[in-house]
């Protein structure tokens, strides 16, 4: 069948079967890899991207429902070459370790701001209880939203430009 | 929460705002992951590839009457279906393990257990191939299994392994370590002895990644080039030359990023070989990558020890001997991952932290109908089950004494003096200050107002317990004279290269798989040569850019490879030294070392940068007499010794008296690694470490029911720890440097692992106290905790109850 939507602000269409899941459809149809898959029963949330704005996780999602809806993967989260909060918030927290689960937990971290900016640790730790990380204990990734909430975590339509924080150069 | 210890020195900084040498330095890895541009191995594409996928055996003991292929074959979209009698064919249908065991690649005779490889299908697709599955079609004779352990070596058990000539039971090995009689005398004297049984049940590191593979055989040119999830790419290259019998030089291993490995990725699954038989036949690429049930019910499991422990004392505390009983169940293949010389892995440093008179430990391997392996899950090579075991036996003989568990453990401690201290069964701890790390967690945890507290609520009826845990890790081995796995000596090699404009590449035989070497290695070169970390490139995962070298697993980077490189730096070092002495017209003698430069003695301005001598080694400068040109060094590192970190570690839980469910409330780690590269690398392994314990003391099991049926298979019943079971973890360190390590490192990677089940367990205990319980097994689960409040706690093994 023929599906056509937005992926990252571009109008994508393909030709998918009607069983295809929309995270192989992203993965593979489109090349945007930044979508994990990690079990078949939808509790580890790595394949976590948005479907009309709201989190879903990818591998329960069939590529027709999301015919001529708006999706959004972690390839979207970095704007004219400037890192979302989120991402630097990662970034200097230490809230990835093998990065499989980090696309997801962005993405969560990213819809949670929107709609809380200034989440406690608790929030925070439920909003990504849906998520498995092996490495970070969460500890990292808790600290991580929070330095995102702390540097910039308003909705992202009603922040102000400002300037990219340091970087490491590697 | 955080407690440091303060460093020597502040690092100065690099242009790029990092430190020059050890400190925090965001990591270089970040980069692509936050961008979702990381290539793991599903990332990857090859032009024409094919997917494969497996049949797995639905039974766990049966004969295999037919396979019948034909309608699979038939589906447009395949191109080839494997089965045990294609391999039998090449001489393929076995493969070599670990431990000197075999393994069927694809079952020919009989499947051993549930999940077992039957056929491997190669389509187009990978919707196509898993399709094809249902198209085979297999008849088995069911075979009774062998599920309890404890039953494999009864005279009427079923023996799995008929596969081998005169087999006729379930027994592995028997293996013994410690003074038997020396022990028995001590016991024999003894005030007080104490016994307890206990189970550190299977469990599986299930990394967030699954495991899989990308082969491609070139038939034109005979290369094979091999894609895969895995933390020994250069072991691995040996083990398909040998397996496959296709030259040595002509298999390239790549081990792209990984998403966690924790053991999981050592070992050659057979999903590997068949990928590579797959690109034989078919001409072409051939991925596999392995679905979630398939990794828990497959891939090697960790742990399934089953433990008798006894412990002697005198009245007043003071532990005498230790004596234990292990029955080890390794599945139907005996896959563990261990070197060769020690089928129980290091177990045998089950005398933990302390200073006793004697010790002995027999442990015994049987075969069951379950899924090989036994050695992964961050465990140190089964120093997981050793700590476990000292670390519950301390504390039930503070029941038994009526004494506080901390204060026995602090009368019993190794103490500072006493180090190098080489224990009852031989192994030579390099070095440490227990009682200080110890004494460190409970300052930070407030223990006696934690006491208090507990006092109190259990007047009010309410159940709260505080463990504690204190733990000797044995993490970097070889030394490659004692230590090998296949023969292949555990010693790693390291290569640097300064190119001419004073920027590095350090090329590294062990392979990341989250811990951030790409930073910390840099960061090492760094410190002994004072370039700026940005500035060096950390090469690592592909066998033809690369040293020969084991691997990344038992903590063995930093104290291993984490030498290699410091030595080759040095080496760079010195003979940078020779090249400023020749271009300053000076003896090497005249010159002295700062961060970055060699200068003149007394004239602190006349000197050479590492960048000056780099673009001078490469260029025109007439140099000394059997000095070469340019700046590269090599070395193959081998350790003399295992390095010993330690820590002590304490859990505060509240337990629910009507559900048994158990509240990790606080979780304070003291570790101490000796000096650390990049403390914020650090402090996020021991974070990890002590999630991993927290969902193995609490959620954690691969359980069986008596068919031998796998009843952990999914995340569904496989449970891990999510945000909401971990507390917000407090660490704090203390620093003993090893004295046998080039910087003092000693490896951090699994210590958390290796220590904080324990801790958990005593705490849960603890907290049941009112109730009179002395022991129950991981999981303690909220249904397991009820039961064992009731006086009967579950066998956490099998799914029968």
């Amino acid at each position: 069948m023929q599906v056509k939507m937005t992926v990252n602000g571009t109008e994508v269409s393909g030709e998918v079967e009607p069983r295809l899941l929309l995270v192989h459809f992203v993965r593979d149809h489109l090349g945007l890899t930044g979508t994990h898959w990690g079990c078949d029963t939808s509790q580890c949330g790595t394949c976590v991207l948005w479907l009309d704005g709201e989190p879903v996780k990818s591998c329960t999602v069939l590529t027709a429902m999301a015919d001529g809806h708006e999706v959004r993967t972690v390839e979207g989260l970095e704007v004219d070459g400037k890192l979302d909060p989120v991402q630097e918030g990662f970034m200097q927290e230490h809230g990835l370790q093998c990065g499989f689960c980090t696309p997801g937990m962005m993405m969560t971290a990213r819809w949670l701001l929107d709609n809380d900016p200034d989440p406690d640790e608790d929030t925070i730790r439920e909003a990504i209880s849906g998520q498995l990380c092996r490495c970070t204990g969460y500890e990292n990734i808790v600290r991580a939203v929070r330095w995102a909430a702390e540097h910039g975590g308003e909705k992202e339509s009603e922040r102000e430009p400002q300037e990219s924080s340091q970087e490491v150069q590697a | 929460m955080t407690s440091t210890e303060q460093h020597a020195a502040p690092p100065t900084t690099s242009p790029a705002g990092n430190p020059i040498g050890f400190g925090r330095m965001l990591r270089k890895e970040d980069a692509r992951f936050l961008r979702g541009q990381g290539h793991y191995l599903d990332d990857l594409t090859m032009p024409g590839m094919l997917h494969a996928a497996i049949l797995r055996s639905p039974v766990a003991h049966a004969k295999i009457m037919s396979i019948d292929t034909r309608q699979a074959e038939e589906h447009p979209k395949v191109k080839a279906v494997i089965i045990g009698a294609t391999l039998e064919s090449l001489n393929l249908a076995w493969m070599p393990t670990l431990s000197a065991d075999v393994q069927a690649v694809l079952a020919t005779d009989k499947v051993r257990f549930q999940g077992q490889e039957v056929a491997m299908v190669i389509a187009e697709d990978e919707y196509s191939a898993r399709d094809a599955l249902e198209l085979i079609d297999v008849e088995y004779d069911v075979l009774p299994p062998v599920v309890d352990a404890h039953k494999a070596l009864d005279p009427d058990a079923p023996v799995i392994r008929d596969d081998v000539e005169g087999r006729t039971d379930n027994h592995i090995f028997d293996w013994e370590s410690g003074d038997k009689a020396r022990t028995d005398e001590v016991f024999d004297k003894a005030d007080v002895v104490v016994s307890q049984s206990m189970l550190y049940p299977r469990s599986h590191p299930a990394p967030m990644e699954t495991c899989g593979t990308i082969a491609s055989m070139d038939k034109v040119t005979g290369r094979l080039t091999v894609w895969s999830t895995n933390q020994a790419p250069h072991a691995h290259r040996t083990v398909y030359a040998l397996v496959a019998g296709i030259p040595e030089h002509n298999i390239q291993i790549i081990s792209p990023d990984i998403g966690g490995g924790f053991g999981n990725k050592v070992g050659i699954y057979p999903g590997y070989v068949l990928a590579v038989v797959g690109s034989i036949v078919t001409g072409k690429p051939v991925k596999w990558v392995e679905d979630r049930s398939e990794n828990l019910m497959s891939t090697s499991f960790a742990r399934d020890y089953h433990m008798k422990g006894e412990i002697a004392a005198t009245r007043d505390g003071k532990i005498l001997g230790l004596r234990v009983d292990v029955l080890a169940d390794h599945g139907a293949f005996n896959g563990t991952a261990q070197p060769t010389k020690f089928p129980a892995g290091f177990f045998h440093i089950f005398t933990g932290s302390y200073d006793l008179e004697a010790a002995h430990c027999k442990v015994t391997g049987v075969y069951t109908n379950k899924a090989p392996g036994g050695v992964a899950y961050a465990c140190s090579f089964r120093i997981t089950e050793a700590v476990y075991l000292v670390e519950r036996m301390v504390d039930v003989l503070a029941d038994e004494l009526g004494v506080d568990p901390a204060d026995l453990r602090m009368k019993n401690l190794l103490r500072p003096e006493q180090f190098p201290y080489t224990t009852k069964t031989g192994w030579e701890y390099d070095s440490g200050d227990y009682p200080r790390a110890l004494q460190k967690a409970l300052d930070m945890a407030g223990y006696d107002e934690l006491r208090r507290e507990q006092r109190e609520k259990r007047e009010r009826g309410e159940l709260m317990g505080i463990g504690v845990s204190f733990f000797t890790e044995g993490v970097g081995a070889g030394p490659r004279k004692h230590m090998d796995i296949l023969g292949l000596g555990m010693a790693d090699g390291c290569e640097l290269r300064v190119h001419p404009t004073g920027k590095a590449q350090l090329r590294l035989s062990v392979q990341t798989q989250g811990q951030g070497h790409e930073t910390t290695f840099a960061q090492i070169v760094s410190q002994e040569l004072g370039i700026p970390p940005e500035d060096i490139d950390v090469i690592h995962g592909d066998t033809n850019n690369t040293p020969f070298g084991l691997g990344t697993y038992g903590s063995r980077s930093t104290p291993v490879s984490g030498a290699a490189a410091a030595v080759v730096a040095q080496r760079i070092r010195d003979k940078a030294r020779v090249i400023t002495a020749a271009a300053l017209e000076c003896s090497p003698d005249d010159l002295e070392w700062e961060q970055g430069r060699w200068y003149v003695k007394g004239d602190r301005e006349k000197g050479k940068t590492i960048q000056d001598v780099a673009m001078l080694s490469h260029g025109t400068l007439e140099l000394p007499e059997g000095v070469e040109g340019h700046l590269d060094a090599s070395v193959v590192y081998d350790p003399p010794n295992l390095t010993y970190p330690f820590g002590a570690y304490i859990c505060v839980v509240d337990v629910d008296p009507g559900t048994g469910e158990v509240t990790v409330r606080r979780f304070i780690a003291v570790d101490d690694c000796g000096p650390r590269i990049n403390p914020m690398i650090v402090e996020g392994q021991v974070h990890g470490g002590l999630a991993d314990g927290v969902g193995m003391a609490l959620m954690q099991v691969i359980p069986f029911d008596e068919d031998g049926n796998c009843v952990g298979n999914s995340f569904m019943d496989y449970l891990l720890p999510t945000s909401m079971e971990c507390p917000s973890w407090e660490t704090g360190e203390t620093i003993t440097p090893s004295p046998h390590h080039p910087l003092g490192l000693k490896g951090i990677g699994e210590s958390a692992t290796v220590g904080s089940p324990a801790a958990v367990v005593n705490a849960v205990i603890d907290a049941l106290e009112p109730f009179g319980v002395r022991h129950a097994d991981m999981p303690l689960t909220p249904a397991n905790v009820w039961m064992a409040m009731q006086g009967r706690p579950m066998r956490t093994d099998l799914a029968v109850q």
